[in-house]
């Protein structure tokens, strides 16, 4: 191989790093380091203008090996990678050192422990990237085929899409029925559409298609492989069942909350929850008389912090609704804000106010207080706004409740290694830029799954996953990255060390031409954990991007520094 | 010898304790710049050996992070870790070594604050401890 020429890119992130450790003088200390050709700073190594200059000097200076002194590999170590390989550098001859989140903004008031600090790092940078050998991304092939895990109106209008677009879709949802929580409402925003007939029409798209089958009564038990390749095991009512997808959409929503004990919700007869509500309306049950709506029951406290965010519409909507079914019955909704967001939701307060609900704000801290033995026959209210105590009549009480995870969300988190957040809902890659994927590589999310989010949204997030989950399969393939472990079978006992630790079965320990068995990895499977290293005697197996010889070069590194700072 | 601060080299897993440390700096969490983090795929890539070498080589102390038990991004990873340190710490008595120098702890990617309280506990025992003679031993003989 050609002989190892290093260049080192320091980053300013305009004052980021360089309002605390001394740039010019890290790239002073860099340029003398064994092996680097070149070094420069950049005021932002990731914009336009570094990017172009990694690339000149590359062909400048004949540089095989780049290291770059900024930020975090895990948001810009892809966008280095890809800007080595368009100046016809092996992507993985890069090697990140990370001087702003270790170094400069964790020693905001120590410029000179900072600076000497950096150049230590970007030492252990370089002599990592001296031993940083070129490697091939592995191809592994996309079945045509998505895994949905739902069938509410998310998972619904995600695999109608993917079935559009030609993909076998299995859809899998736990009740005997689709439609999820809209199949169990009335009427909806805007325009009181009837809730049946949206459901139906989603859910006869799916039933009609030849290439979706829907699994009802049905649970995930088990997931293993990867994108592309995804084996999963489900538990149907005529028993367990295989299906081989190469990607899977998890669309498993949220539910209301039903907090049993807070307002006498199971104990008195007449408090029920708005779903509640919404199947007396369904039923056409006669609600008798006056009815008070409380809103934020069990949200916006300490047990639960979050918004609802759908709550203040749905109590707004049935509230008319209860207004326009009875107009003599009186209709009160307890409130502590009115979150109505947008044209639409401001809109329907009006109306609602116009056909004579009446939203009287409570304090949190003197919550309403439901009367009745047996049954509900009033409400005490402290009216913040008056400061006076109410008393309301009322037959009905409505709990207006949040959504929450649903139970089975921790079971679902570990078999497809995807993190929830501590409300108990799937977290996505990131917030804004990937709002609809996992950063598991071939698991996408949608609907009230992330967050309590309306029909609308559910829709849109349905098809957003749609769309993320058909371009791995649309072409075909994916590019695995390439830091697996690999075996040289040369120095391999064939002690079945690494075949035992690895959890993926991606090492085989099996004859070779001359009968002695050794070890072999398969890279597809391979997800570059490293575990089988220490576990190989002979020092047969390395994780390539992670070699002994890489890390050790760094630990060297490391010492010798010590002793030239003790020197 | 009370100026004297020690280096100590981090192991972390780049899932959970690698973007904890990144938590860390995102929040603005002063820490002492004695620790210098090297990235791994997972803790359980760290080789036994190579924590033995950072002492003999005199480094003052090393930490492995990983992330919480049951929350490897491998599945188990981070159990062969914790197996593979209680190994290690016999080894450090037979080597005559303080086992403070070698620690392991979990570090979520959310706990950036337990990232820097981990870092802050370390520096201080190591630094009460005083440099690690076993390299100076190795190199004076």
């Amino acid at each position: 191989m050609a002989r190892v020429r290093v260049g080192v890119f320091v980053c300013h992130c305009g004052s980021n790093i360089g309002g605390v450790v001394r740039v010019p003088e890290v790239v002073d200390y860099a340029r003398e380091l064994p092996l680097v050709r070149y070094a420069e700073d950049n005021l932002y190594t990731c914009s336009d203008a570094g990017l172009g200059s990694i690339k000149q000097m590359i062909a400048e200076h004949g540089l095989n090996r780049v290291v770059v002194a900024s930020c975090t590999p895990r948001t810009h170590e892809e966008l280095f990678r890809r800007n080595c390989e368009e100046a016809g550098l092996n992507r993985y001859l890069f090697e990140f050192v990370n001087l702003r989140e270790h170094c400069s903004w964790i020693h905001l008031h120590e410029p000179d422990s900072a600076t000497s600090k950096a150049k230590e790092l970007v030492r252990l940078g370089v002599a990592k990237a001296s031993r940083l050998a070129p490697l091939e991304m592995a191809r592994a092939p996309v079945r045509p085929a998505a895994l949905v895990i739902g069938g509410g109106v998310a998972g619904l209008a995600a695999a109608g899409s993917l079935g559009d677009q030609g993909f076998e879709v299995h859809l899998v949802e736990r009740e005997q029925r689709l439609g999820g929580i809209a199949a169990g409402l009335w009427k909806l925003l805007p325009g009181d559409l009837e809730a049946a007939k949206l459901v139906s029409s989603l859910t006869r798209r799916v039933e009609d298609s030849e290439r979706i089958t829907v699994h009802l009564g049905s649970t995930v038990s088990s997931v293993s492989g990867f994108v592309g390749a995804f084996d999963v095991e489900l538990a149907t009512p005529e028993g367990p069942q295989t299906v081989e997808v190469g990607t899977v959409i998890v669309a498993t929503g949220a539910k209301e909350l039903e907090p049993l004990g807070l307002y006498r919700l199971g104990e008195l007869d007449g408090v029920v929850t708005q779903l509640g509500l919404e199947q007396r309306f369904r039923d056409a049950e006669g609600l008798g008389g006056d009815v008070v709506v409380i809103n934020c029951a069990g949200a916006r406290g300490p047990e639960r912090e979050y918004c609802g965010r759908l709550c203040c519409a749905v109590s707004i909507k049935n509230a008319r609704h209860l207004r326009e079914l009875d107009p003599s019955r009186r209709v009160t909704v307890l409130q502590r804000d009115v979150m109505a967001m947008g044209t639409l939701f401001e809109a329907e307060y009006r109306a609602a106010k116009k056909a004579g609900v009446r939203f009287v704000r409570y304090d949190p801290s003197r919550p309403p207080e439901i009367l009745g033995d047996g049954r509900v026959n009033g409400v005490r209210v402290y009216h913040s706004v008056i400061g006076e105590e109410r008393v309301l009549d009322a037959s009905t009480v409505v709990l207006t409740t949040p959504l929450v995870g649903q139970d089975e969300a921790p079971e679902l988190s570990k078999m497809l290694k995807v993190p929830l957040d501590g409300d108990g809902f799937f977290l996505e890659a990131h917030v804004k830029l990937r709002p609809v994927e996992f950063a598991t590589d071939g698991v996408f999310i949608a609907g009230a799954a992330r967050f309590p989010s309306n029909i609308r949204e559910s829709v849109s997030q349905g098809k957003a996953a749609a769309a993320k989950a058909a371009a791995p399969m649309t072409a075909g393939e994916v590019a695995v990255e390439a830091t697996t472990a690999s075996t040289d079978q040369r120095l391999c006992s064939g002690c079945s060390n690494c075949e035992r630790t690895c959890p993926f079965g991606a090492v085989s320990v099996e004859p070779d031409r001359d009968g002695r068995p050794v070890s072999s990895v398969n890279p597809v499977i391979c997800k570059g954990c490293g575990a089988c290293v220490p576990a190989c005697p002979c020092g047969a197996i390395q994780q390539l991007g992670f070699t002994d010889s890489q890390i050790f070069a760094m630990v060297e590194s490391l010492a010798h520094d010590r002793e030239e700072a003790a020197g | 010898m009370s100026d004297f601060e020690p280096t100590i080299l981090v192991f972390a897993c780049n899932w959970c304790s690698y973007a904890g440390a990144d938590m860390a700096g995102v929040s603005r969490f002063q820490m002492p710049p004695n620790c210098r983090v090297v990235r791994v795929m997972c803790s359980a890539r760290v080789r036994p050996e190579q924590v033995i070498s950072a002492l003999a080589q005199g480094i003052d102390g090393v930490l492995i992070l990983g992330c919480h038990p049951g929350d490897c991004h491998y599945a188990e990873g981070n159990y062969h870790t914790r197996r593979r340190a209680l190994m290690l710490e016999r080894l450090l008595d037979t080597l005559g070594l303080e086992r403070e120098r070698f620690q392991v702890s979990w570090v979520s990617a959310a706990e950036g604050a337990k990232f820097a309280e981990t870092i802050r506990a370390v520096v201080d025992e190591i630094r009460a401890l005083g440099p690690n003679t076993l390299g100076r031993a190795a190199d004076a003989g």
